[in-house]
């Protein structure tokens, strides 16, 4: 069971994310977007998605750095347990905050607003679940073992985090994490999976060459376009 | 000297008499979608008027265009790069629909399948946006005609910058004053504030023919365009999520046909032709310090096709020849350049726009007829032009940032061109000091009064063929593409896509498919509840 969780399931999340980012980039370029609801409503959104965007994306970089950066390398620095620990619980929390008050108005307006609603597929409401759930359970997770010191995921969780990068997943590592963490962990990895089938994939489209490229772009016809074209799915002439 | 080449166009708004029917047949052509229910790539206004969307020309709420930085140099207004991509999360500055209006569909059903009473049965307005009953307040042509102008004239943003230099006298009497209508469709800029707003890359121009578009599959949905168009012309499809916009009807205008709009146009007050331009001046013009300069200084962008030296330049440059030569004979460069009576649409955007529009002389002609004057009289012309102060000042805050200037300009051309053809028509000697007093000959008037008045079909539209300069690819493109061996099973193996037959994108054409099947549920069905236009397959059905 433990392999099972922990030395298979992420190879497998790992899997279908990069197939399915593939898969979407290949088959449904067209459908790669963020689906702006803005049109319809802009009041909350205006307020809500900056804080919910701003303060998702604090939390994935505190992710990295307590997963990716080991702990005798904040040591060396002169960062001990105890500093590290206050900064990522209140840190956290504070990112977490705004994340969940931002995702809470999200949905509230969602709900309320009709042409919103009208405009959710059943493929985002899945996807809200699973997010929400991530979300809600890491802070429940990280506030619930913050006493003292806290508990020191840099020891268990984080090794085996990069333990998977180098392909010899450290599974037992995992085995006496609280259950807590291991279901966020778990969540977590199902969101991750699901990125590239759902609207999330739009966060692989951060648009960062805009800030190198020239302001007017100028494309010219593409040559392949003049000669007989493929034809059409279900158009295609008989030998007759 | 960098030349390129540019479909641009011309509206003569004396003769538009404000019948939608460009509106109708190019939604008809383009935005008839879900998705697409409240946008209108053309949309003729009255003006005065706040237009569609609603105050669109209110750049300090909506943020359009670009202006000049302490610098002296252009920045788009919404923000530069680092603004846009912080704020990309939300865009304070985008429109909501209901800018535009709520578009709505009615409850047609019930007209036939109401039970008996007492009442006369009623189709209900049905926003198409939620599904529920709506009341209608707002539509794209809700002020069509002055309609409400008392309650509404108030609102446009040109009013109020005329109505600043106006008198009390007129302020009151403004709406009653004029009208006349405003066909708009993009602008297709020189400098497109549009394209430098886009994140992801996804807009363009093109090279060969200046048509602004957007790229379907890499527009991510941003929305940064719509608030970077001053004219509020890129639309978001709220169904795909990517924006999208007039297209110049690029199939046709390739193959050397009018677009929809100008094809349909009744008044036949549309014109379509090649024009020259000097690709790297644009910027330096479009940063002139004085807004009421950005009109000359785009004249000075274009380049003279007769120039043998332009011409050669363009033939370094790979324009081919056949455009060069519609070049010459485009009647938007002799309304343009030569005749100088087509006005940009607000210059003082600096997006260098490229659809341009002759000022509407009759508003000055039936005040002039309704006292009691002759109304094609050049010396009653010449001095109602000027005495009527207001549509000289608002027409000068539409097409010239505000100077009367090349207004007055333009509409004494006309007015000479009424006066100098009428004595021709009615056997009198035309009087030769009506062309020296706007600077024409007589035998230019004539020729522009055929090309305003007699507008014949090959004179309004001089389009070059896109193809033409690929004729040799063409030729050889007679012959198979690709390998002859390259066939379902055989050697090649190429035939399919990685998953076996009909797998893979095989320019899958989504919105036609689409349509097809919604057109044919519509007209075999029994039942219209399933086939009404908002009717989402994938949505979920509304909880009571």
């Amino acid at each position: 069971m433990t392999t099972l969780l922990w030395g298979v399931l992420p190879y497998v999340t790992f899997v279908l994310l990069v197939a399915g980012l593939f898969w979407r980039h290949r088959y449904d370029r067209f459908g790669w977007t963020t689906r702006s609801s803005q049109v319809y409503e802009s009041r909350l959104l205006n307020i809500a998605s900056p804080a919910f965007h701003y303060g998702i994306l604090f939390v994935l970089v505190g992710h990295v750095v307590g997963l990716f950066v080991p702990e005798s390398w904040t040591g060396t620095v002169g960062v001990s347990e105890h500093t590290y620990h206050l900064f990522s619980l209140y840190g956290g929390t504070a990112a977490g905050l705004v994340t969940v008050g931002g995702i809470a108005l999200l949905l509230y307006r969602r709900r309320t607003r009709a042409p919103v609603f009208r405009a959710t597929t059943a493929n985002d409401k899945a996807m809200y679940v699973v997010l929400v759930a991530a979300i809600v359970l890491g802070m429940v997770a990280k506030l619930t073992h913050s006493s003292g010191d806290g508990y020191d995921y840099r020891q268990s969780i984080a090794p085996w985090a990069r333990s998977l990068f180098t392909l010899s997943p450290d599974t037992d590592l995992m085995a006496g994490v609280p259950v807590l963490y291991q279901v966020h962990a778990l969540i977590g990895m199902a969101l991750i999976a699901l990125v590239p089938y759902t609207r999330l994939v739009h966060m692989f489209s951060a648009p960062v060459q805009y800030l190198f490229r020239p302001y007017l772009v100028y494309r010219s016809r593409d040559p392949r376009q003049l000669g007989p074209r493929p034809e059409r799915r279900g158009w295609e002439k008989t030998d007759a | 000297m960098r030349p390129m080449a540019q479909i641009a166009m011309v509206m003569n708004l004396d003769k538009c008499i404000g019948c939608h029917t460009c509106s109708v047949t190019c939604k008809q052509a383009w935005t008839n979608r879900r998705g697409m229910e409240y946008v209108w790539f053309n949309n003729v206004e009255t003006r005065p008027g706040q237009g569609y969307p609603r105050r669109y020309e209110d750049q300090e709420r909506w943020r359009g265009g670009w202006e000049l930085n302490r610098r002296g140099a252009l920045k788009l207004k919404a923000g530069g790069r680092i603004r846009k991509l912080a704020g990309i999360f939300s865009n304070p500055e985008l429109p909501e629909i209901k800018d535009y209006y709520e578009p709505w569909t009615y409850d047609y059903k019930n007209l036939t399948d109401a039970p008996l009473g007492d009442d006369f049965p009623v189709a209900q307005p049905i926003s198409q946006l939620d599904g529920k009953p709506m009341k209608i307040e707002w539509s794209a042509n809700w002020d069509d005609n002055l309609a409400g102008a008392p309650a509404y004239g108030d609102f446009d943003p040109m009013a109020e910058r005329a109505r600043r230099h106006a008198s009390d006298k007129v302020r009151f009497e403004f709406e009653q004053t004029f009208m006349f209508y405003l066909p708009r469709i993009c602008e297709h800029c020189l400098n497109p504030s549009c394209v430098a707003s886009c994140p992801s890359g996804a807009m363009y121009k093109r090279a060969e023919d200046g048509i602004v578009l957007v790229d379907q599959d890499q527009c991510r949905g941003w929305r940064m365009c719509v608030t970077g168009c001053p004219y509020k012309k890129v639309y978001f499809n709220h169904r795909t999520g990517k924006a999208e916009k007039c297209t110049l009807c690029y199939p046709r205008v390739e193959v050397g046909l009018p677009t929809v709009c100008s094809e349909t146009c009744v008044g036949r007050l549309r014109y379509l032709g090649v024009v020259l331009y000097d690709a790297d001046r644009v910027t330096a013009a479009a940063s002139v310090r004085s807004e009421r300069d950005l009109y000359e200084a785009q004249l000075g962008v274009f380049l003279d096709p007769e120039d043998a030296g332009v011409r050669h330049a363009c033939d370094a440059a790979g324009i081919p020849y056949d455009w060069v030569e519609a070049a010459r004979r485009s009647p938007v460069h002799a309304l343009i350049s030569k005749y100088r009576v087509a006005l940009p649409l607000h210059p003082e955007y600096r997006t260098m726009p490229m659809v341009w529009y002759i000022p509407p002389l009759s508003p000055v002609v039936d005040a002039l007829s309704e006292t009691g004057h002759d109304g094609e009289d050049a010396g009653n012309l010449f001095g109602a032009i000027d005495s009527l102060r207001i549509p000289l000042e608002y027409l000068a805050e539409m097409f010239t940032a505000g100077d009367i200037g090349p207004v007055r300009s333009s509409l004494e051309k006309l007015a000479a061109m009424r006066a100098h053809m009428r004595a021709i028509n009615l056997g009198e000697e035309p009087d030769p000091s009506v062309p020296d007093a706007v600077g024409m000959q007589a035998r230019e008037i004539e020729e522009m009064y055929r090309l305003l008045a007699i507008a014949k079909y090959e004179d309004r539209y001089v389009i070059p063929t896109a193809a033409v300069a690929d004729a040799r690819r063409l030729e050889e493109s007679a012959l198979p593409e690709g390998c002859s061996l390259d066939y379902d099973g055989g050697p090649g193996m190429g035939g399919d896509g990685p998953f076996g037959q009909d797998s893979g994108r095989k320019l899958l054409p989504l919105v036609p498919v689409e349509n097809f099947h919604l057109l044919r549920r519509r007209q075999t069905a029994d039942d219209t509840a399933d086939t009404t236009p908002t009717a989402d397959a994938t949505a979920e059905p509304e909880e009571a």
